[in-house]
């Protein structure tokens, strides 16, 4: 098995809830509530789960634009919780961001060769002219023509602009690539384009992603392991194909059978679950789904399950196993 | 089968400017029978949503027009009616829901307010009958704390329950056909199936037909009877759901059904169309998808080909298959 490129420790994150005329914290927000994983070289990480569940935080920690409240990140064998100034500077190009809406990434007042070229002038890592150079074999490598560097993001359609995004976050040589939603604003023809564009680079450069987004089926088309976040929580952390075939946490279990598929037989059995996911200023004791989980039993509303290896590889956080 | 209660003919619907004339939706045909769900897909600027709001008479003036065609509603056309007819069918006898409840409701008026609003126009109704058929509304689509709720804004509520209220507040009235313009895209899945499961079982207490604009392929398998699949303004497909997921015969609809991952089946590679949609200002001579299309012949890019029944019931716009 591979090295861990990244591992996470217990993350938390929470956002303080102010009021009143001095701005006195009443409560948290608590997005994240103590998550840990680990993302192995070369390996696609999907994490999925609904608005609100602390997915897009936990990646925004992870590259350092978000300062945890507990917990631990270690990437590449360094701990980087707390790494601040020259120091983070100096791994900031290791791990880059694509984001979901590839209009309002990307500087409109920018040509694409200065977006792409940005990085590698802020780290200095060329000088100007090799950085043309270098936008040029980037523009290629993403399915772009090198003529495209002297447009401007509006001349170019969505598709097109989260290949630019994509360009921007290869720039630095990466290793690790968080895409938070990155084809969710797309249409399907277009989405599919960039889902191979994202399966050829990782092979081509042998990348690892930290894949986030609501797509069910996108997330398995794309990654090797899954993990299923609710309110704050991981719920359930396994091997795509152990994780689809078999989903063992009742949340999971409902989502999956939630997604509308592109057929009209053979469909999973629908699990509807009532009401809304509560809100992370004030989570449920114990178990956080047992509000709307189907099987939940006295004991998920007292204590919180922990996670546990049901399966080799297939973690999951419910009293039931 | 009865007569249907919708016919469109030939409806066209340009933008038309100084310079350029964009023809959004270019001569379209579609019926919709009682209690018959068709769902219209397709991809951004297909003209899918232009088609609902040119139903509902509702297209952007004044560069938007409906230059040619008819809407016949039980009998009347409705492109010759007045303005002030026109009103007294719309939110009663045809209703339409939105994607964003958040922009479609007023934020400054109650939930109770913008319910009433409806029956005291068409039924006559004083603010306190108004009001209690608006709570027993509420609770049909399955609203907690009716009461409570009208007396709230939209902003204290959910996106999920704002839904319900948009639907809520299109069905008061038991419209004979209701228009949803991708009424779950920004929901989440569990909460997308809640609103799915609603729409299907008012379907069945008010026998009201339903026009459903969705660019999900799993949507549509989900709900519709009948399809109709939209690209550059035109109609490409339009047969019955069953037919349509076991054997789809427009290359597009083949396209876009291989271009999605789904939740079970092992993809390598997902099929990507190639190129992008043609400008809607400057459609080219023959067939609109031939520049994508793995299947163009020469005689594609001369000749517009006409949706013909290749099979009973099974309608094509393309001369090849």
């Amino acid at each position: 098995m591979s090295e861990n490129l990244l591992e996470v420790r217990d993350l938390k994150k929470y956002f303080p809830i102010t009021a009143g005329l001095l701005r006195r914290t009443v409560g948290y927000v608590k997005a994240v509530d103590g998550v840990s994983f680990t993302v192995r070289e070369g390996e696609t990480l999907g994490i999925v789960g609904e608005s609100g569940c602390g997915k897009s935080t936990t990646g925004r920690m992870i590259m350092r634009v978000l300062d945890p409240t507990e917990g631990q990140i270690i990437f590449d064998g360094q701990d980087i919780t707390h790494l601040q100034g020259r120091a983070l500077r100096a791994i900031r190009p290791k791990f880059q961001m694509v984001f979901q809406d590839p209009y309002a990434s990307l500087n409109p007042k920018m040509a694409v060769q200065d977006i792409i070229a940005e990085p590698l002038i802020v780290n200095k890592v060329c000088s100007k002219k090799e950085a043309v150079e270098r936008v040029v074999e980037l523009l290629k490598t993403v399915g772009l023509r090198p003529d495209d560097r002297l447009r401007y993001p509006h001349e170019f359609s969505g598709g097109q602009r989260q290949r630019i995004g994509i360009a921007r976050a290869l720039a630095l040589h990466p290793k690790l690539i968080v895409a938070d939603e990155a084809v969710s604003a797309l249409d399907v023809s277009i989405q599919s384009q960039i889902l191979n564009l994202l399966m050829d680079l990782k092979k081509q450069f042998n990348l690892s992603y930290m894949f986030i987004s609501h797509n069910l089926a996108v997330v398995r088309h794309i990654s090797d392991r899954v993990g299923v976040m609710y309110l704050g929580h991981m719920v359930e952390l396994a091997d795509k194909k152990s994780l689809y075939a078999n989903p063992r946490h009742p949340y999971t279990e409902a989502l999956l059978s939630a997604a509308p598929e592109p057929k009209r037989q053979g469909r999973r059995e629908r699990i509807i679950l009532q009401g809304d996911v509560p809100s992370p200023a004030n989570p449920p004791k114990g178990c956080p789904f047992h509000t709307r989980c189907p099987k939940a039993m006295d004991e998920c509303r007292v204590q919180r399950p922990v996670m546990r290896e049901v399966a080799p590889g297939h973690l999951v956080a419910c009293h039931l196993y | 089968m009865a007569e249907p209660l919708l016919a469109i003919q030939n409806l066209k619907t340009y933008f038309i400017s100084r310079d350029s004339t964009v023809r959004a939706v270019d001569g379209i045909d579609l019926e919709v029978y009682p209690r018959q769900v068709v769902c219209i897909v397709g991809e951004s600027g297909c003209g899918k949503s232009m088609t609902s709001l040119s139903i509902m008479r509702l297209v952007p003036k004044p560069k938007g027009k409906i230059v040619d065609g008819q809407i016949v509603f039980q009998g009347r056309d409705l492109l010759k009616l007045s303005e002030k007819a026109m009103t007294d069918v719309r939110g009663n006898e045809i209703s339409m829901i939105f994607q964003e409840p958040m922009t479609a409701l007023n934020p400054v008026l109650t939930i109770g307010d913008q319910i009433t609003e409806v029956l005291v126009r068409h039924r006559n109704m004083n603010k306190r009958q108004a009001l209690a058929k608006a709570i027993e509304m509420l609770k049909r689509v399955g609203v907690p704390r009716a009461e409570q709720i009208v007396h709230e804004y939209p902003h204290q509520l959910s996106g999920g329950l704002r839904q319900r209220v948009m639907i809520a507040m299109a069905m008061v009235c038991e419209p004979k056909l209701l228009i949803a313009d991708e009424p779950t895209t920004a929901l989440d899945v569990t909460i997308q199936a809640q609103v799915l499961e609603l729409m299907r079982q008012l379907r069945e207490d008010f026998n009201t037909a339903i026009i459903l604009i969705t660019h999900d392929l799993g949507v549509v398998a989900e709900m519709a009877d009948h399809v109709v699949v939209m690209y550059a303004g035109q109609v490409v497909e339009s047969v019955n759901a069953d037919e349509l997921f076991a054997e789809p015969l427009h290359p597009y609809t083949q396209g876009l059904m291989a271009s999605i991952p789904t939740l079970d089946e092992e993809k390598e590679v997902l099929y990507s169309i190639p190129g992008t949609v043609p400008d809607a200002a400057a459609f080219p001579e023959g067939c609109r998808f031939a520049s994508r299309c793995p299947l163009a012949q020469p005689s594609c890019f001369e000749k517009m080909p006409e949706l013909r029944e290749v099979k009973p019931g099974h309608f094509v716009r393309c001369d090849v298959v």
